[in-house]
Parts: structure tokens; C-alpha cells; sequence
């Protein structure tokens, strides 16, 4: 193997497991260690300034880091990452002071933005201080996007959107809401530098079925319903409600209809559980509020009854594997199942629609009818239209909106200065030791044993009267202040320095977890087996020093390590030292070029 | 040392021996050494050894003197017996111990000064009775935990980390032990962890007085140019004569090596000794030659390493003495105190 070039920002940011796999790679474990030490402003800037919407993911977010936290492979379960987040966004002081400012004297340069969902209001965000005027359209009459219109308030309350989509737009958005953009070629003859695209993926998947039409009255698309719950148009239920769907959209569905009168209110799903599309975390709260989940069940047909739905029947299956691993679902020849119901929510799916955009205005569109885009800069054929967010790639999420808005952010910044879009900044990275004396660290280095402290609920009883209570309570300080204690540090990294080693061995026997083998070079794969702790994880680095005094080379495995810093404080030599790494991302600024790239 | 605690969680896929335990259940306490001492490497090579041997930690009996050295039992086998007793005197200890109960696996831990100097009459006779035991001496030449006073294993010509010469000659612990009758000695070095740990379990499956000298650098007070214990200097003056690869249960298969290469030591349990042989003439069987042998190399400024000499069927004090084979505390009121008729008879069979 050849030596570790720990001088490229990939490698530690890999390091960094749970910032590695955030799309908009926030420095987690810096905002937790801020939490920690009750600095929830900070903690809420660094967010601020990765995600945008902090408040909003704290409570929604998908949570890719969580999964990838390397505190799952040492034990049961991850940091709670995202309901941290949510602490910071709780317990901050106003930030107001704390936002970029905006220029009074403007670039020259207009941009329009159509939908004013996560992915546009962060393109706005990253633009307006470079003086930038934004015109953002919506036909919704306010602007969020899904975030207002789909997501439940007992999951996000409308204050918390408001408050953080608020900081956008008084950083002087021009906006026209209530106006649904119907030609892009329209949109093109205005003298706009460049056009965004953050129209969301709006349309919900229907199922025609016999009866769908005689029932029309009582079976509604989810996402439509959702909206109409959102903006106040329907306030009530049956009290009989099935809802056809297993993704978060179903699980956001049943949990709606439970808190608008509903009574007996059923998933069913035509998969098995364990591959329904929904969140764990979503799934296990639908059925601590009593919703059933039923599996492997295929609608044929909406029964009706003099004009009106009386319920929907089912077929049961089962999952059928073939010699490629494919699945089928096969009915099982059992008889078919009528499930009575007053109303069905449909939750299989959305799409994104572009009716609005002609098709013969030079921008290509794929085999899906989806525009074609470069994924890094988000541009489409038409150089000056960019898309993110949900309409670039299909239904994602809000941190990927986000992920999108700042790429494209970048980009019109740089199509407006006329430089090459391609051309972009690395991110930044500092690399600090952290020793404070023999045995001090600057960070916590003491590893927390404790399992995942569970975010407090509002008693059921309240929460599934109104609509409006938030489910979660969140941390309070004392939790937050044990759950961020949990977060391994996994920024602070290890780094060798092989001239000062002795070859002692003192951190090959202090290291708890077996990270580190002092042994002969060989190739990665051969090495891989003859560590102290056989290295099986292939995803995770090896970091390899230069031949040592004795030939042999130090191999440290990534994997498990619980940056402890225990190999640091042994070694007599200080050939071991704890660095902290922040890595942050490039946005969209005025810096000349790579003058921001010292690593 | 350090002030955290040592984190619980393990490595996901550490292994776990024949009878249930992952190497990490045999350390001790986190060790209150210098960071980088010689000896903690000593205590991982006896953990690991322990380990792979799936010794139950509670048949383990570490007794130790006064020094740095004589700490390190509380930092490997937490679950084992322990005792530290006063300087130089850890012979006697282990071998009233040892009498008493015999059934216990002894791990003698000493350091030069404690084994050397103050107790180095009390080396000398447990060597010669030929106790039971594991007697590891972690040789660096110096009295760490008195601030780094030459030792009497210090070489003629060392240099103090303050620049003072030793003008006296050394003790060659090696050769007082051959010569007194050990029955297993070897030399090693900390820094070399593949070769200290098929000693260490050579040595506790031995049965006899099984000796190692083992150097072992003190990082604070003598590791640095001028030492002749210091990383560098073991390290370019290391001579192994063989290298212990296996110790293997009996009857196990051969592994495949050339003619000549290899040399098998069978002892009194069966377990073989499996020596690839580095210098070709060298015998481990043979102690005169091996005196020889060890006394014409340290003339060439060379440390000879590796297992020094074997004799596989050895008898240990208990069969000189011819004691009782059942351990003093699983014997009854009526065996230990026979009365005062069977005192007579006694006194009558020596009149
Ligand atoms: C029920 C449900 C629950 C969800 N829950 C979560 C969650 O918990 N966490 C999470 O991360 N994600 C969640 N999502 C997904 C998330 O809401 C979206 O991925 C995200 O909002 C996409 O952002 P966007 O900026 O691309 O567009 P959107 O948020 O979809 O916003 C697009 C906006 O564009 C407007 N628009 C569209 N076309 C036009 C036009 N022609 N003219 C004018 N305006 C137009 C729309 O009115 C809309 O306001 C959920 C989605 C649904 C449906
Ligand atoms: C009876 C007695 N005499 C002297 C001492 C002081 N003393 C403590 S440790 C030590 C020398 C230890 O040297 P060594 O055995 O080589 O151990 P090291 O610290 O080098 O490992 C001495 C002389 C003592 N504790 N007791
Ligand atoms: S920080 Fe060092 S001692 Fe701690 S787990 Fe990682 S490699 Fe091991
Ligand atoms: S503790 Fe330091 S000097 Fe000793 S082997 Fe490890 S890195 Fe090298
Ligand atoms: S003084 Fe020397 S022997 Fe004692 S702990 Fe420190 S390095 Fe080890
Ligand atoms: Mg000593």
C-alpha cells in the first residue's frame, strides 16, 4: 500500500462518516460538540449556513447521516443527529444580527426562481448577499413549498417555517405568489440572466381502479388531501379510513386522518413491512398512534353503493423470488378481503409534471420526460435554466433540495460573471491539533456507554385532537446534553507522524478497538486480513504511514474507531496526535478564484 | 497515563478463545507507567499469551516485587490472583505459594533492579530449586521508578542519561540461570511482540523454573544514545537464534518444513515446541554449549535472543521434595494435623 495523502480533503471528510453522507455535508460533529457546551447559537449558524433550514430538518429530515453514524458500529444505534439539530434551533437567541447582509446596491443581475419549495429559497439565500435580485413565483399563496403544503403540522409547525423561510424572504425575495408560471417560453422573453427550476414534484399517482369514478366524492389522491389539510380546506374525516400506500406520504396520510376524526384508520400496503418505502422512525410512529399496517395486499376495486363508497376490496399475495433475486407478488389463492371504509387516501407515489415548459424551446428532456441536467452543476441544455430540488431528479427530500439549490447557486453565480460553470472551488479545510496539555484534549474525549436517549412525546390524548400539537416535545437540555455526549468526535482525527515513531507498540495496546498494526507492507486486500482486527469493511479507509524505522509500515483501520484519543495520550513521542478537521463546503461567493483553497 | 477511562466497546468481530473470552478480558487496569514503557508492551505480550493459551483467568497466580516492573501485574489479568510484595523478595513468595498450592499457574514479574541487586540471592535459589513458575524479568537496566539509577544488569560503558559512564561490569541474568539450573531460559526484547509471545506461552507451558530476560526500554530514563536497553540500540544489535513459530497440543499435523530447518521440542505434557532454527550450529538442548555460545556472541556485542535452552523433562521442587500432589487447601483437618501418634511415628522412623 502506498502512504495515506492525508493532505486530500477527501479523506478525512470520509472520516467523517455522518458529514460524508449529508448531502449538503453540514459539520455534524462541531455543531454537537457546540450543543454539548450549551452554545446553541453557534451550534444553530453552523447549520444555518450548511442546511439553511434547521429548524425544519431538525424535525423532518431524512436522515442519511444517521445511518452511516459510526456509533452503529460500535453498538445498537446512531446519535441522534437530527433531533440535536433541532436543539440548536429551540434553545438559540435571535440570529437576526447573525445572517449575511445584504448589499442595498444591487449585482445588475436578475434571476427568476419558479416555486418557492427548499430548493429555490436556498439559491435565493446564496445569491441575495452577493447583490442579486430574485423574483421567486409560486401558486401557492405562501411560500415553503411541500415543506407548508405536504408535511403535517403535528410534525412541523407552521411557526417554525415561517421563522426560517422568513429569513430568506426578508433578505429583499421579490416575490409573486399566488402566480403559477404556465410558459417557460414566457419566462425566457423576460429579461431574466438566469431561471431556476424548484417546481417540486407535484403530481400525486392516481389508482384506476373499478369504482374510482363512482367514488370520486370519497377517495382522494394523498398529496392533494395533505395540501388541502395544510391550508385549512378540510378540516374532517370519516371514521373509517384505509390508506392504499407504504411510503412517508401514507405514513403522513393515516397519521392525518387519525387527528381529523378518524377512528379506525388502516395502512395497507401491497409489499411485506420490512420493504415499505417509509422511515422506520415514521412507520413506528403510526403504530404507537394505533394505526395497523397491513401487508401484501393488492386493491382490485372501490365497492360502491347507491353513488357512495362502501370500501375497497383486496387480494392477498405473497412475495415469490426468482433465480435473479426479482421479486413477484403472487396471489395466494385465499379469499378476497373487503375492508368497509367511509374514505381512502391514495399515497402510491408522486411524479413531477412540466406542463409548463414547451418542448421546443431547445431543452432536452429524457426518456422519463425529466429535463436533462448535469448532476454537478444542475444546468440543463438551455445554459441558462438550471432545476433542483425534487423537479431535477424525481421526488428526494428536503436536505437534497437544499444539496441542489446551493450547487446551482454556485453556478448561476458563475454563468452571471461569465466564467466556466465546470470551474469550481474545493471545499475548505483546517486541520488544528487539539492538545491542550498531557492529558487535555480542547474536545470531550471520555466515550459515552449510553444507549439513544428517546426525544419526549406530548401525551397522545392532546396530540390526536388537533392537528396543529406537535407530536415531539424535543430534547430538553439535560437530554440533549447526554445525547450529544453519545457523538464519538469522529472530526478530531487521528493523525501519525512515522518520523517521531518509536515503535513501542503503546497505542497498538491501549486502543480499545483494535485500530491499529504495525507490520510489513502488502497490498490492500492482503493487509486487510492481517491487521490485529481483520479490516472487513471495505468501505472505510486504510490509512497507511511510510516505511518505519524497523521497515514495517503503521496501518490504522478507520472503521471502529472511537476517537479516543487514548493512542495519542500513550505515545511517548507525540507520532500520534488529535486534529480537528472542518470541512466546508464551497458556496456560491465572490472570492477570486481557489484564493479560499489553502488545505 | 491517561485520565479516561478505557472505552468498553470492543471491536465488532474480536475473536474469542476455547473457552469463551476475547483477548480484551484479560488486561488489567489502565497502566499508571510512562506512555511508551517497555513494559506495558511486556503486559499485552503476557494478555495475548494468556488468550491463545484460553487460560481461565482465576488459575492464574501473578506475584511481583518492587519497581515499575513490579507494577505491571496489576495492568494484565484483572481476574487472576495477585500479589506485590516487598523489593527483591517475590522468589520467596511465590515459591511458599507455590508449596501450598500447586495447582495455580505462577507468573513471577520482576525488574533488574528488583531481581539483580536487592534480590538477587533470592533469584539465585528459586532458580535452583527449580520452582514451578514463569520468572520474567523486564530488564532495562536502570531503576525506573527511582528516577533511573544505573542497574546491575547496566553494560560496562553505558551512559546515564545525565552523561555519567558505568564503570562496573553487568549481570548477565541468562548466564547466572543456566548455570543455576533453570529449566527453560530465554531473552527477548518488548519491541519484538511476535517473538515474546510464543516465549511467554512456551514458558507458562513449560514445567520447571522457566526464566526470560527480557530488555525492555525505559522511555524516560534510558532510551536515548549512549544506552545500551534503548529501542534503536536492541533493535540493531538483536541476534535471534531461533524463532519459537508454534507450540502446538499433541498430536497435531506438521506443518511443512525443509529438513534441518526446524527442531521440534516435545515436553513433559506433549505440547511441542515447534524452533525454526536461525543460527544453524545452535542447540537449545544443550546448556554448556549454549554458555558458550552466549558468552562468545555477547563478546561480539551481539544480544542473543530466542529460547536460550530447554529441558523438556525437568523436575520442579515439588518432585524433590516429593509433596503431597493434592493443593494444602483441598486437603482435610485429619491429613494436615495427623495427631500427635502420627508425630511419634514419625520422630520414631528418623531415630
Ligand atoms: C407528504 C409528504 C411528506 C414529506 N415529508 C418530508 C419529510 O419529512 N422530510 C423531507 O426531507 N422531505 C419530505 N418530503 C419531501 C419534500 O417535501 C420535498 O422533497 C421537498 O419539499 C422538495 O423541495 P423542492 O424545493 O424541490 O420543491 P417543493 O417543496 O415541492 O416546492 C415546489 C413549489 O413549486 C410550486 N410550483 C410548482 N410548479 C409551479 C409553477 N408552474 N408555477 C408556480 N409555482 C409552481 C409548488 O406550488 C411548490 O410550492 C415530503 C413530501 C411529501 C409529499
Ligand atoms: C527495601 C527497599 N529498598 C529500596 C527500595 C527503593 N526502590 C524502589 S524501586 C527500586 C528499584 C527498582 O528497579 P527495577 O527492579 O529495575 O524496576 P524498574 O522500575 O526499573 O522496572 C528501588 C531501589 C525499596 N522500595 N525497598
Ligand atoms: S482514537 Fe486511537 S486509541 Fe482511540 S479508538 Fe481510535 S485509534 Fe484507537
Ligand atoms: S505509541 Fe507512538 S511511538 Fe509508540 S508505536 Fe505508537 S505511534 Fe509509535
Ligand atoms: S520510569 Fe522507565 S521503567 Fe518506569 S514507567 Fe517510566 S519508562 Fe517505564
Ligand atoms: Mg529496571
Amino acid at each position: 500500500m502506498r502512504p495515506t495523502d492525508i493532505r486530500s480533503p477527501e479523506y478525512f471528510h470520509k472520516v467523517v462518516d455522518c458529514q460524508w453522507a449529508c448531502p449538503a455535508h453540514t459539520p455534524v460533529p462541531e455543531y454537537i460538540r457546540l450543543i454539548a457546551a450549551r452554545q446553541y447559537t453557534d451550534a444553530y449558524m453552523i447549520n444555518w449556513k450548511s442546511n439553511v433550514f434547521p429548524g425544519i430538518l431538525g424535525r423532518t429530515c431524512d436522515r442519511p447521516c444517521e445511518p452511516a453514524c459510526r456509533r452503529v458500529r460500535v453498538e445498537k444505534e446512531p446519535v441522534a443527529i437530527c433531533r440535536l439539530k433541532r436543539v440548536a434551533a429551540d434553545h438559540k437567541e435571535d440570529v437576526r444580527g447573525l445572517l449575511p447582509r445584504v448589499p442595498a446596491e444591487k449585482n445588475g443581475k436578475r434571476i427568476a426562481l419558479v416555486g418557492a419549495g427548499p430548493a429555490s429559497l436556498t439559491v435565493a439565500r446564496d445569491l441575495l448577499p452577493l447583490g442579486y435580485a430574485c423574483v421567486i413565483f409560486d401558486a401557492d399563496p405562501k411560500a415553503g413549498g411541500m415543506m407548508r403544503s405536504q408535511i403535517p403540522k403535528f410534525r412541523l409547525p407552521e411557526e417554525v417555517i415561517d421563522e426560517e423561510v422568513g429569513y430568506i424572504l426578508e433578505m429583499g425575495v421579490e416575490a409573486r405568489f399566488g402566480h403559477h408560471v404556465d410558459s417557460m417560453r414566457a419566462l425566457l422573453r423576460e429579461p431574466y440572466d438566469a431561471i431556476f427550476v424548484g417546481s417540486g414534484a407535484p403530481r400525486g399517482r392516481d389508482l384506476d381502479l373499478p369504482g374510482r369514478q363512482a367514488a370520486a366524492a370519497n377517495v382522494h389522491v394523498g398529496i392533494d388531501w395533505l395540501a388541502n389539510v395544510s391550508f385549512g380546506h378540510v378540516h374532517r374525516i370519516g371514521e373509517r379510513v384505509v390508506v392504499l400506500g407504504g411510503g412517508n406520504t401514507a405514513m403522513d396520510c393515516c397519521r392525518s386522518a387519525r387527528r381529523l376524526g378518524g377512528q379506525d384508520v388502516r395502512v395497507v400496503v401491497r409489499s411485506g413491512f420490512e420493504e415499505m418505502k417509509a422511515s422506520p422512525w415514521e412507520r413506528e410512529e403510526a403504530v404507537r398512534e394505533g394505526i395497523p399496517i397491513l401487508n401484501y395486499l393488492v386493491p382490485l376495486e372501490f365497492t360502491v353503493e347507491r353513488g357512495r363508497l362502501t370500501g375497497v376490496l383486496f387480494e392477498k399475495v405473497r412475495a415469490v423470488y426468482d433465480a435473479n433475486g426479482r421479486r413477484e407478488l403472487v396471489p395466494t389463492g385465499e379469499p378476497r378481503i373487503h375492508m368497509p371504509c367511509d374514505d381512502v387516501l391514495i399515497a402510491v407515489g408522486q411524479e413531477t409534471a412540466f406542463p409548463w415548459i414547451e418542448r421546443d424551446l431547445g431543452m432536452e428532456f429524457d426518456r422519463w420526460d425529466r429535463p436533462v441536467l448535469d448532476p454537478v452543476t444542475m444546468q440543463s441544455t438551455l445554459p441558462r435554466v438550471f432545476f433542483g430540488g425534487d423537479a431535477a431528479f424525481g421526488p428526494k427530500n428536503i436536505i437534497w433540495a437544499v444539496a441542489h439549490g446551493h450547487e446551482a447557486a454556485i453556478s448561476i453565480h458563475r454563468l452571471c460573471r461569465g466564467e466556466d460553470v465546470h470551474d469550481r472551488l474545493p471545499p475548505t479545510v483546517n486541520l488544528v491539533s487539539q492538545k491542550m496539555g498531557i492529558h487535555e484534549w480542547s474536545y470531550d474525549s471520555e466515550i459515552s456507554p449510553d444507549e439513544r436517549y428517546r426525544v419526549p412525546l406530548a401525551p397522545q390524548a392532546v396530540a390526536l385532537k388537533n392537528i396543529a400539537v406537535e407530536s415531539e416535545l424535543g430534547f430538553d437540555e439535560r437530554l440533549a446534553f447526554l445525547e450529544a455526549q453519545r457523538c464519538l468526535n469522529c472530526d478530531v482525527q487521528t493523525v501519525f507522524t512515522g518520523s517521531r515513531c518509536i515503535e513501542c507498540d503503546a497505542c497498538v495496546d491501549i486502543c480499545p478497538m483494535d485500530c491499529i498494526t504495525f507490520t510489513a507492507n502488502g497490498e490492500e486486500e492482503d493487509l486487510r486480513a492481517r491487521l490485529r482486527a481483520p479490516a472487513r469493511n471495505l468501505t472505510q479507509s486504510l490509512y497507511a504511514s511510510d516505511a518505519l524505522k524497523s521497515g514495517r509500515i503503521m496501518v490504522k483501520d478507520e472503521d471502529v474507531c472511537l476517537h479516543c484519543g487514548l493512542c495519542a495520550e500513550r505515545c511517548p513521542t507525540g507520532a500520534w496526535d488529535m486534529q480537528k478537521f472542518l470541512l466546508d463546503m464551497a458556496q456560491a461567493t465572490d472570492v477570486p478564484k481557489h484564493a479560499c483553497a489553502h488545505r | 497515563m491517561t485520565y479516561i477511562p478505557k472505552p468498553g466497546f470492543r471491536h465488532p468481530g474480536a475473536a474469542v478463545n476455547a473457552i469463551g473470552y476475547a483477548r480484551r478480558d484479560y488486561e488489567g487496569a489502565v497502566s499508571t507507567l510512562c506512555a511508551g514503557c517497555g513494559h506495558d508492551s511486556i503486559s499485552a505480550a503476557i494478555v495475548q499469551a494468556c488468550f491463545e493459551l484460553d487460560l481461565p483467568p482465576h488459575r492464574v497466580a501473578k506475584l511481583s516485587g518492587i519497581g515499575c516492573s513490579s507494577k505491571t501485574p496489576a495492568y494484565f489479568l484483572g481476574q487472576s490472583h495477585g500479589f506485590n510484595g516487598v523489593h527483591g523478595r517475590m522468589p520467596s513468595m511465590l515459591t511458599g505459594a507455590n508449596l501450598a498450592n500447586r495447582d495455580l499457574i505462577y507468573l513471577g514479574v520482576s525488574g533488574d533492579g528488583d531481581s539483580a541487586s536487592i534480590g538477587l540471592g533470592q533469584f539465585a535459589h528459586c532458580m535452583r530449586r527449580c520452582v514451578n513458575m514463569v520468572y520474567i524479568v523486564e530488564n532495562n537496566g536502570v531503576y525506573g521508578l527511582t528516577k533511573g539509577q544505573f542497574s546491575a544488569t547496566a553494560d560496562e560503558g553505558a551512559v546515564k542519561k545525565d552523561g555519567a559512564v558505568n564503570p562496573e561490569s553487568p549481570i548477565d541474568l541468562v548466564a547466572l540461570a543456566l548455570q543455576l539450573g533453570a529449566t527453560f531460559v530465554a531473552r527477548s526484547f518488548s519491541g519484538d511482540r511476535e517473538q515474546l509471545v510464543p516465549l511467554v506461552k512456551a514458558a507458562i507451558t513449560h514445567r520447571g523454573a522457566a526464566f526470560i530476560d527480557c530488555i525492555s526500554p525505559c522511555v524516560a530514563f534510558n532510551n536515548h544514545a549512549g544506552s545500551t536497553k534503548s529501542f534503536d540500540y536492541v533493535r540493531e544489535h538483536n541476534e535471534a537464534v531461533n524463532r519459537l513459530d508454534v507450540i502446538v497440543g499433541r498430536g497435531e499435523i506438521t506443518a511443512a518444513y525443509a529438513p534441518g530447518e526446524v527442531e521440534e521440542i516435545v515436553q513433559h505434557d506433549g505440547s511441542i515446541l515447534r524452533l525454526r532454527k536461525l543460527a544453524a550450529e545452535y542447540d537449545p538442548r544443550d546448556r554448556v554449549a549454549a554458555m558458550t555460545y552466549l558468552e562468545e556472541r555477547k563478546a561480539a556485542g551481539e544480544i542473543v535472543t530466542g529460547v536460550l535452552y530447554v529441558a523438556p523433562d525437568a523436575r520442579d521442587l515439588h518432585d524433590h521434595l516429593e509433596t503431597v500432589e493434592t493443593p494444602l487447601n483441598q486437603l482435610g483437618d485429619e491429613e494436615l494435623c495427623p495427631g500427635a501418634d502420627a508425630l511419634a511415628a514419625f520422630n520414631a522412623g528418623l531415630r
